[in-house]
């Protein structure tokens, strides 16, 4: 077989900014939303994922030395990140209607993640999947590990307990038409102590669909578990690509000699 | 000069397409009628989601026959990404049994993942078996490497129209060519270097 295990930055924006996020709560300022994204083209990333987790509808950078305009809207954003992408782009953050998801695809998304709105409303799956195709949805769950070491999943990032267990959610959204899950580790986001493995095989267990393993990436040896030991088809990770210079070429040339079926590393488009 | 008619039939990827245009610096119409047609050299038709979708919104959009006129008559290069690959075919089965445009004689059905053990949709970067030479992959270094995101295949009924496959459990039909017809399964305008590469190469036929 030859498809390739897929690794992907995340890009966080919150108010317009690129950040970098702990735990959900505390966030870094890293930089502007598209130079960010060129260098990632640059380096080759196999796709790109883009959250805008802003809280208010503000995305003036409040910078007026950069030799760029202050952006106001997500979609102009979005526009301008997408001219620069010659990956997948998939986006999300906030997308609540089926006017969302085609304004996104629109201004350059070639999938979007739903998460809180598919939890309030989960028909909004079926609904998005049908007009869209399956491979345009990518249903984002965000899991938190309690002390009894099972998991629930959170919805309104990371704040609102659902009740609901991430292997069951998968399942049911895969149902409804989801062409890929986004697994978030709520408790290990930021943390750099590597995915919550357990929590990917279970997820990965319960659908047919591809699994994006995401949070608390610390070393590129944590890509090569999530993997092998998480079984997940793609490796998601934000702070150790911003952090490194040459970060995906170095990523993609670790994989490459353990032997994991990954894009040779190459630099430069 | 090439001049490319990007097909504008509601297709998700039609802003991608254009933008991967505009990087090459390629001259681009964006064709919304049948008004404009006769002024691009090349045709271009995007496509990501169903089969069945994106016949009706050609039929809705009365670009059928103008299409027939310009590719099979009029012999412009046509490069069909995606579901406008599949759209070729005589016939699809998602959701629904769906006419196509009939250009490449084949059926469009699902992907036997589960009798592999696959998951669904086949979605990331695969490698190329060229099976025989096209001027599309002129100047690539190494096997050329694509973004892929889809669940249904083209099943061609003649083999000699097949350009390049990959494997997914299955040989999946990447590349077909018959005269001035090309369709790709992958998308090149999300295909980084390849893919530009495979774009500037149908711009200068």
């Amino acid at each position: 077989m030859t498809l390739k295990s897929r690794i992907i930055p995340v890009v966080l924006l919150r108010n317009g900014v690129v950040v970098q996020s702990k735990g959900f709560k505390r966030y870094q300022r890293l930089g502007n939303p598209t130079t960010i994204v060129r260098r990632l083209s640059n380096w080759l990333a196999d796709e790109l994922i883009y959250l805008d987790i802003s809280s208010q509808q503000i995305y003036d950078l409040g910078r007026d030395d950069l030799n760029f305009p202050n952006r106001r809207s997500i979609l102009e954003i979005l526009q301008d990140v997408a001219k620069h992408c010659f990956m997948p782009l998939t986006f999300g953050g906030g997308i609540r209607t089926f006017d969302d998801v085609l304004a996104r695809t629109r201004a350059g998304a070639d999938k979007v993640v739903v998460n809180t709105q598919a939890l309030n409303v989960p028909s909004f799956v079926d609904v998005c999947a049908k007009e869209f195709g399956s491979q345009c949805i990518v249903v984002s769950i965000d899991a938190l590990r309690g002390a009894n070491g099972s998991w629930e999943v959170y919805a309104q990032g990371g704040k609102v307990p659902t009740g609901r267990h991430p292997a069951e959610w998968a399942a049911e959204v895969e149902s409804r038409g989801a062409g890929e899950i986004l697994l978030n580790s709520i408790d290990r986001d930021g943390s750099g102590k590597g995915y919550d493995i357990a929590l990917n095989r279970a997820v990965v267990g319960a659908v047919k669909i591809p699994v994006i393993a995401c949070g608390g990436v610390g070393e590129w040896a944590h890509l090569a578990q999530g993997i092998i030991e998480g079984g997940a088809s793609a490796v998601a990770a934000a702070n150790i690509f911003h952090y490194t210079e040459n970060s995906v070429y170095e990523a993609k040339k670790y994989l490459c000699e353990r032997g994991l079926n990954v894009r040779k590393p190459t630099l430069g488009i | 000069m090439a001049r490319i008619g990007l097909i504008d039939y509601g297709a998700g990827n039609f802003s991608s397409v254009r933008n991967a245009l505009d990087y090459l610096r390629l001259e681009v119409i964006e064709l919304r009628n049948r008004a404009h047609f006769e002024t691009a050299t090349h045709l271009i038709l995007p496509g990501v989601g169903a089969f069945a979708s994106a016949m009706r919104r050609l039929e809705q959009l009365n670009l059928v026959d103008e299409l027939k006129e310009q590719v099979l008559v009029r012999k412009k290069p046509f490069l069909g990404i995606c579901v406008g690959m599949q759209v070729l075919a005589s016939l699809g089965r998602e959701f629904k049994e769906t006419l196509g445009l009939g250009f490449i004689e084949g059926t469009v059905d699902k992907i036997d993942g589960e009798g592999h053990g696959l998951r669904l949709p086949h979605v990331g970067w695969n490698e190329l078996n060229l099976i025989r030479s096209s001027p599309l992959f002129a100047r690539m270094n190494g096997v050329p490497t694509f973004y892929f995101v889809h669940s249904y295949h083209l099943l061609p009924k003649e083999r000699s129209v097949i350009v390049a496959t990959c494997e997914y459990g299955t040989e999946v039909v990447s590349v077909v060519e018959k005269d001035n017809i090309y369709g790709v399964q992958f998308h090149p305008e999300k295909s980084q270097h390849d893919g530009l590469q495979l774009l500037k190469n149908f711009a200068v036929m």
